[in-house]
């Protein structure tokens, strides 16, 4: 080391490249170098113009009890009402809403309830025309048009080694309960044949 | 009407859905011309947010066309082609009415800590998105806009989310002129935040990943420094060494929950869902920037607690930074940038998705196959 980095002393050792120069290689360099010109500045904008002519908004019909953050005051006037909760994750659900969004256990048990969620509706799926089927619902069937080998090998990824876990995560409860219906039906087969 | 549906993690398929309806009287429904995947639709996509249930449709990017328009509607009218920000907001409450869109406290009763997203689980108010050919659209008088006659449909598509958020990402640094800018991610996200620092007068811009493509990308589209991660030992001491061991005046995390370069962040965080997300990146802005510095957090983290190594931050004296863009804020400013030519957002763009197969796209963005930085999805709706 010839010279006393940065740091040690009071002055950055390494000028910065002229701003003409930055001007003439990069299309608008330094148009917002006025704090001012910047929308987001300062954060907070007391009076901006919204679009809304009302101070509090109609409130939006609730054709069910809606859950909500017990950290609100009520539900708030408008929600979404894409998927209401049903069966046991519905009901591990309505539990998590008991705690406030400053409790693990609100989200610990609403992650736990997509959990339950997805199975129910697997199960739900095997009894219709359409059932659930992890390999065209993954994508995975893309992979060779999508170059998966090419895409993954031949540079530095950082991701590949953690990959392997998904087909485990994804498909391994399918093999599961798998192995566990051809065993149950097995067993019943062979009780309904007086065999031990 | 067709749309996409989550089945579970990993598993998305499209079905036909009940078409969406007026619920409110300042409701709109438009149908959806171009729709994107968002980078934070995987974490979503890997079952990482709390709540997110089973037949939702996704998608918080999207344009359109107004289908229908509630009684109190009085700025849009059936006909007419909109952009729709990612953000549900009134416009009334105490946070809108300072400019604070993206934290409403009126449209998501589920959760007080965020506002209302389209398409992002019930922890963010339970909208179903525009990953479908029809959207219900709250608010129609505040948070939509006609798109300009002589703007892309593609550039409006990326006026949604991806582009004024990097623009908001460089601004949360509060850049100075000749400030040294680092930006981990170069997604579509960290692409824009990298050209956006240029635009507030940063000296220099280096960007981060270990996707060599999408590292290209930033060299072309964001005339960024780049390195690969992957190809060292320990990325911070290499910033360190490539600032002079000052480290950087500003680093952007545009990454978020599902960062790659520790694998025990990644199978706790993204795997096993013990943590709101892999807090890598996050980490490695803390360690790089340089002592009294500002970190910029745009990258999306779930809400449960996350493994940040805060003392450093604390004691470096650091200024962080972060929210979820109000993007209604930044469109005059970045509709003059697009028209002067400075910016060009769907340059960043590399597929288009029919609706139909929006499991590929998925998969492919997912798994980072076939050079994606951005797919859209094109509506199959006449």
């Amino acid at each position: 080391m010839t010279e006393t980095p940065t740091p040690y002393v009071a002055e950055k050792r390494t000028p910065m490249e002229l701003a003409e120069t930055l001007r003439a290689r990069i299309p608008g360099w330094g148009v917002d170098l006025d704090p001012a010109d910047r929308p987001s500045f300062p954060r907070e904008q007391p009076g901006i113009q919204t679009g809304a002519h009302w101070d509090f908004p109609e409130r939006q019909p609730e054709s069910r009890p809606r859950e909500k953050s017990i950290e609100h005051a009520f539900v708030t006037p408008v929600f979404g009402t894409s998927t209401p909760p049903a069966g046991v994750s519905g009901a591990i659900r309505k539990y998590a809403y008991k705690y406030s969004e400053g409790r693990a256990a609100h989200w610990l048990l609403l992650i736990a309830a997509d959990r339950v969620n997805a199975w129910e509706h697997h199960l739900r799926s095997l009894a219709t025309l359409r059932p659930d089927n992890p390999v065209t619902e993954t994508g995975v069937l893309s992979e060779p048009a999508r170059h998966g080998l090419r895409s993954r090998f031949g540079s530095k990824r950082a991701d590949v080694n953690h990959q392997w876990i998904d087909p485990i995560l994804v498909g391994g409860p399918w093999v599961l309960a798998g192995l566990g219906a051809v065993t149950a039906v097995r067993a019943l087969a062979r009780r309904a044949s007086g065999r031990k | 009407m067709r749309a996409m549906v989550y089945r579970g993690p990993y598993k998305i398929r499209v079905e036909e859905k009940d078409m969406p309806r007026i619920e409110h009287p300042n409701d709109a429904i438009v149908r959806v011309t171009t729709g994107a995947i968002c980078g934070s639709d995987l974490h979503l996509y890997h079952g990482m947010m709390p709540d997110t249930r089973v037949g939702m449709t996704f998608g918080h990017e999207f344009v359109g066309v107004v289908h229908e328009v509630g009684p109190s509607v009085q700025n849009l009218a059936v006909g007419d082609r909109v952009m729709v920000p990612f953000n549900v907001y009134c416009g009334s409450c105490w946070f809108c009415s300072r400019g604070l869109f993206s934290n409403c406290h009126n449209v998501n009763p589920n959760a007080t800590a965020v506002g209302g997203i389209y398409g992002y689980s019930h922890t963010c108010g339970g909208y179903d998105g525009g990953q479908a050919e029809f959207v219900r659209v709250p608010f129609a008088d505040v948070g939509p806009t006609k798109i300009p006659d002589w703007m892309d449909e593609e550039d409006a598509v990326l006026l949604t989310d991806a582009l004024p958020t990097g623009y908001f990402g460089a601004q949360l640094g509060d850049i100075v002129e000749g400030d040294t800018v680092v930006v981990f991610g170069a997604g579509p996200v960290g692409l824009f935040a990298a050209k956006s620092a240029w635009l507030m007068g940063a000296g220099r811009v280096i960007v981060i990943d270990h996707l060599e493509y999408r590292l290209d990308k930033a060299g072309s589209f964001a005339h960024a420094e780049t390195y690969n991660f992957a190809e060292y030992d320990d990325i911070v001491v290499h910033l360190k060494k490539a600032t002079d061991y000052l480290g950087a005046d500003v680093v952007i995390d545009a990454v978020g929950a599902e960062a790659d370069g520790n694998f025990l962040q990644q199978v706790t965080g993204t795997k096993l869902k013990l943590q709101g997300g892999s807090a890598v990146a996050l980490n490695w802005a803390i360690d790089s920037v340089r002592k009294g510095g500002t970190v910029s957090v745009v990258g999306a983290y779930g809400p449960i607690f996350s493994a940040v190594k805060f003392g450093d931050a604390v004691n470096k004296g650091l200024t962080l930074r972060m929210n979820q863009c109000p993007v209604k804020r930044q469109w005059p400013r970045l509709f003059e940038h697009i028209r002067n030519g400075y910016l060009k957002p769907s340059d960043i763009v590399t597929h288009r998705i029919p609706l139909e197969h929006i499991e590929e796209g998925y998969h492919m963005f997912s798994a980072k196959l076939d050079g994606c930085i951005k797919p859209l999805i094109v509506s199959s709706a006449s």
